[in-house]
């Protein structure tokens, strides 16, 4: 790997780092619960970006299942943050 | 209870999502062998698409669709690692001792089939039996601690 494109990727995953840092502030200090669960769900996302980064770091293909679970439990995770948010039961009893 | 909910967007995003979580359990699951995965994450992964069929469409219509008790799946998983354990006793070697061969399958060709597939089977449904139980029973539980 070029020393260049190494540069290259340690900026990125300082950008991803930062902007998780200002994600964090959102977390904490957030308004309202609607406002941390973005928050946490742009979080997940930004994660996976760090993961892709470091698989880049690392000259490893093995992170790529990482990728794809951390985008899979990120969905899970929000749509119940988002159904409990919503009406308070996560799993109906019997709907129809 | 029913508020007029219509929850268009999520059922149709679970219809489609949920293959492509399924898909992605059984492959981490057939590739543990040779690359990161196997039992444990596959069955997590089988666990997390059926908790987003319940989260989309509730128990009830879910009960009908996948009509399985998950403490039978929990019972069988543990009883196909265990009987895959006691099969090594059949060639007297010691416990737990595994094998593969190469074999000629129809359409894969030379395929390398190890019996460390079949334990991990049983992991894969006892991982998917023990989650998918301790959901249920906290979904199922009225709450009503008062009465």
């Amino acid at each position: 790997m070029s020393s260049w494109f190494e540069n290259v990727v340690t900026v990125c995953l300082i950008v991803n780092c930062l902007s998780v840092l200002l994600l964090v502030y959102r977390v904490v200090w957030g308004p309202s619960s609607a406002d941390r669960a973005v928050a946490i769900d742009t979080i997940g996302i930004n994660l996976i970006a760090i993961t892709a980064l470091v698989s880049i770091r690392l000259n490893t293909i093995d992170l790529h299942d990482v990728i794809l679970l951390i985008g899979i439990l990120t969905f899970i995770a929000t749509v119940a943050i988002a159904k409990f948010l919503d009406r308070g039961v996560l799993i109906d009893r019997d709907r129809n | 209870m029913d508020r007029g909910s219509n929850d268009l967007i999520l059922k149709t995003t679970t219809n489609i999502i949920v293959f492509i979580i399924l898909a992605f359990s059984v492959n981490s699951f057939f590739s543990g062998h040779n690359a990161p995965g196997g039992g444990f994450i596959g069955g997590l992964m089988g666990a997390g698409a059926i908790v987003l069929l319940y989260l989309a469409y509730g128990i009830g219509p879910i009960n009908r669709v996948i009509p399985v008790n998950y403490r039978i799946v929990l019972a069988a998983g543990l009883l196909i690692a265990f009987l895959t354990g006691m099969g090594s006793f059949v060639f007297g070697v010691p416990f737990l001792s595994h094998s593969f061969g190469h074999f000629h399958l129809p359409l894969l060709g030379d395929t390398e089939l190890a019996t460390a597939m079949l334990f991990d089977l049983g992991v894969y449904l006892t991982v998917l039996g023990v989650t998918m139980t301790i959901i249920l029973s906290i979904a199922e539980d009225d709450g009503d601690t008062s009465d």
